[in-house]
């Protein structure tokens, strides 16, 4: 349960569809953010433009909803000049890796310490659904109306590549671990990333045979599958299930750390 | 006790942010600009300040944005490319009210044009340059000491009225060695704290509201889009988008007169020459070689927002003459506030005017 003082209730009604995973993602974080104790005037969240951006609008501290792909950079201004502040950094596949990509990688080189959570629904949900960098080869958008035809970015393992100390995938099934997953991150200095999948019924599964809420969250746990069993499966030379995607913590190290509070 | 120091104009700008307390600079390295990332990198880590070196201009604005929200005096250097590439981020910062400084040490363009010549081709660009109406400040230094001075001012004036200041130089008075005298201490004025009781966006009768930054327990809710007196987004109701937008623009147009800064030389003059910039050091050379009271001078250190009013300070004015660094942009402003004729003197390749072009120029005009 999430102290009700953490939203800003007049805000309400907030614009996500019926049937959106966005709100699952944020009641997970701030699950987390009381886990760690956090007090609302020393926690700032920073966000770009799309869906996911919208998040720190409804929660009750002070919040930044910058320009489309640029939240990691703001928030790197943000964490340097304020080390005490703790900062979360929602952001979307579009916002992150495409338009923001070199500012992900950046910030991951950085290591700058915060917690960056990515709203993955493989979609531009607030334009009405044009194919992202996270689109899967063959899914129908409004701009990929044959079918995707280009490969997709693995963020998390972008993320691990690019220098992150702490990475983590779920997806908004898989509710316990994905709070425990923001909670490490937020434990962990430097930057933490960690990468939710989540549901777009109105504009993703519409077009993608994922019509109902459960037909989208049942195909994301189904198709899920732990670091732990992917592992086992490579060492016994067993192939990997079309469309799984791994699940749980792909890295947790102490690399050099940027905006650390001493 | 002040101290006196032969300097480049780059390392007077980077003083004047130090001295005015500049503690966060976010860059990336651009020619002819690169000095003042330079002194910041060697200067702000001891000053007990940060310097860090974005992967590219927009992050760098948007690093000096997020900074300067947490109260911190926040500062970027760039030239004409990465002055394109923060346009965006300049727009947000004038409609989220953020103060911050950016200095533009101007080259020959458009694109990657000249790199290290001079140019004053983006006097238009830092007054329209992001898409949407809004207003902000440029201040236009002529010497080593004012890259000194008036990057101190840009400051104050980015805190007073919460917006996006601009120090639009240019490689002459950048790379320009000068005496310049530094003084022990800068006065400086902070943005005014936001009042109890009153809301993160709700304006004083100058149109500025009171500033929270983060940390200081407000809970302020900052966005690029449309937003009421709360900071929370109202993007479809026209009364809504017409007062905010029309508020961003009057705290500044309306403060013309408090904001202004300029020189006059020779008020009963009949041919005024209008300058900015170096092009006036050209034209203090034209009238110390040939003093003439029938010639007036009018320079403007700061020329957004533009002081229509100095124009009317040379009541006998039968011609002004404008000397820039462009193909014409900022005469455009003086035509349209006089009915004397104004004669546009442009210069482009990255060289000054010589005195004797503008010599020729005025025996036509008098």
């Amino acid at each position: 349960m999430i102290a009700p003082d953490w939203f800003r209730e007049d805000r309400l009604p907030h614009i996500y569809c019926t049937g959106c995973g966005n709100g699952t993602i944020i009641n997970c974080t701030l699950a987390a953010v009381e886990e760690m104790g956090w007090k609302r005037d020393e926690t700032v969240f920073v966000s770009g433009i799309g869906c996911s951006s919208r998040a720190p609008g409804y929660i009750l501290t002070d919040s930044l909803h910058t320009t489309h792909g640029r939240a990691l950079a703001f928030a790197t201004g943000v964490k340097m000049a304020r080390p005490d502040l703790h900062v979360v950094v929602f952001t979307g596949d579009g916002d992150l890796a495409a338009i923001g990509g070199n500012h992900f990688i950046h910030a991951c080189r950085r290591n700058v310490d915060m917690t960056v959570i990515c709203m993955n629904n493989h979609i531009y949900g607030m334009t009405g659904g044009q194919g992202s960098p996270t689109t899967p080869p063959g899914a129908i958008s409004s701009t990929t109306p044959y079918g995707a035809s280009e490969p997709a970015f693995d963020l998390a393992e972008l993320a691990v590549a690019a220098g992150a100390n702490y990475v983590a995938r779920w997806t908004s099934y898989h509710v316990k671990e994905l709070t425990k997953a923001v909670a490490a991150g937020m434990q962990t200095p430097g930057l933490s990333f960690i990468e939710a999948r989540t549901q777009c019924p109105t504009n993703y599964g519409r077009h993608n045979k994922l019509r109902s809420v459960s037909a989208m969250i049942e195909h994301l746990r189904s198709h899920a599958i732990l670091v732990a069993k992917r592992d086992r499966l490579v060492a016994e030379g067993k192939p990997i299930p079309e469309g799984a995607f791994t699940v749980g913590e792909l890295v947790r190290r102490n690399r050099p750390a940027m905006g650390v509070q001493r | 006790m002040s101290r006196t120091e032969f300097m480049q104009g780059n390392a007077a700008c980077a003083e004047g942010a130090l001295a005015a307390g500049c503690r966060f600079f976010g860059g990336y390295p651009i020619t002819p600009s690169t000095e003042i990332a330079e002194t910041m990198a060697r200067r702000l880590p001891k000053a007990g300040g940060v310097f860090i070196s974005m992967e590219d201009e927009l992050a760098s604005i948007a690093a000096v944005i997020g900074a300067a929200w947490t109260g911190a005096r926040a500062m970027t250097a760039t030239s004409g490319p990465g002055f394109s590439l923060m346009m965006e981020n300049i727009g947000y910062a004038a409609m989220t009210e953020t103060p911050c400084v950016v200095v533009n040490i101007q080259r020959g363009g458009p694109s990657t044009g000249q790199p290290t010549r001079a140019a004053q081709g983006d006097m238009l660009q830092c007054r329209f340059g992001s898409h949407g109406d809004y207003s902000t400040i440029a201040l236009t230094p002529n010497s080593v000491q004012e890259m000194f001075d008036l990057t101190a001012k840009a400051f104050d004036l980015a805190d007073r009225y919460r917006v996006p200041t601009f120090l639009m130089s240019d490689e002459i008075v950048g790379h320009m060695r000068e005496r310049v005298t530094i003084p022990d201490a800068v006065e400086v004025e902070r943005p005014r704290p936001l009042a109890e009781g009153s809301l993160p966006f709700e304006a004083g009768d100058d149109g500025v509201p009171g500033f929270a930054p983060f940390g200081s327990g407000r809970a302020v809710h900052v966005t690029g889009l449309t937003h009421d007196e709360r900071g929370y987004p109202d993007t479809t109701d026209p009364e809504a988008h017409d007062k905010l937008v029309r508020r961003l623009v009057a705290k500044v147009e309306s403060a013309r007169r408090e904001i202004a800064d300029y020189e006059v030389v020779n008020p009963d003059a009949e041919t005024v020459f209008v300058t900015y910039g170096p092009p006036s050091r050209t034209v203090e050379q034209v009238m110390r070689d040939r003093p003439d009271d029938s010639i007036g001078h009018l320079r403007l250190r700061i020329v957004w927002p533009f002081p229509e009013f100095a124009l009317k300070v040379f009541p006998n004015a039968k011609t002004f003459l404008m000397p820039e660094l462009n193909m014409g942009q900022v005469v455009r402003e003086v035509q349209r506030h006089v009915d004397q004729p104004v004669v546009s003197i442009p210069k482009i390749g990255g060289e000054l005017h010589t005195p004797a072009e503008l010599v020729r120029v005025l025996e036509v005009y008098r």
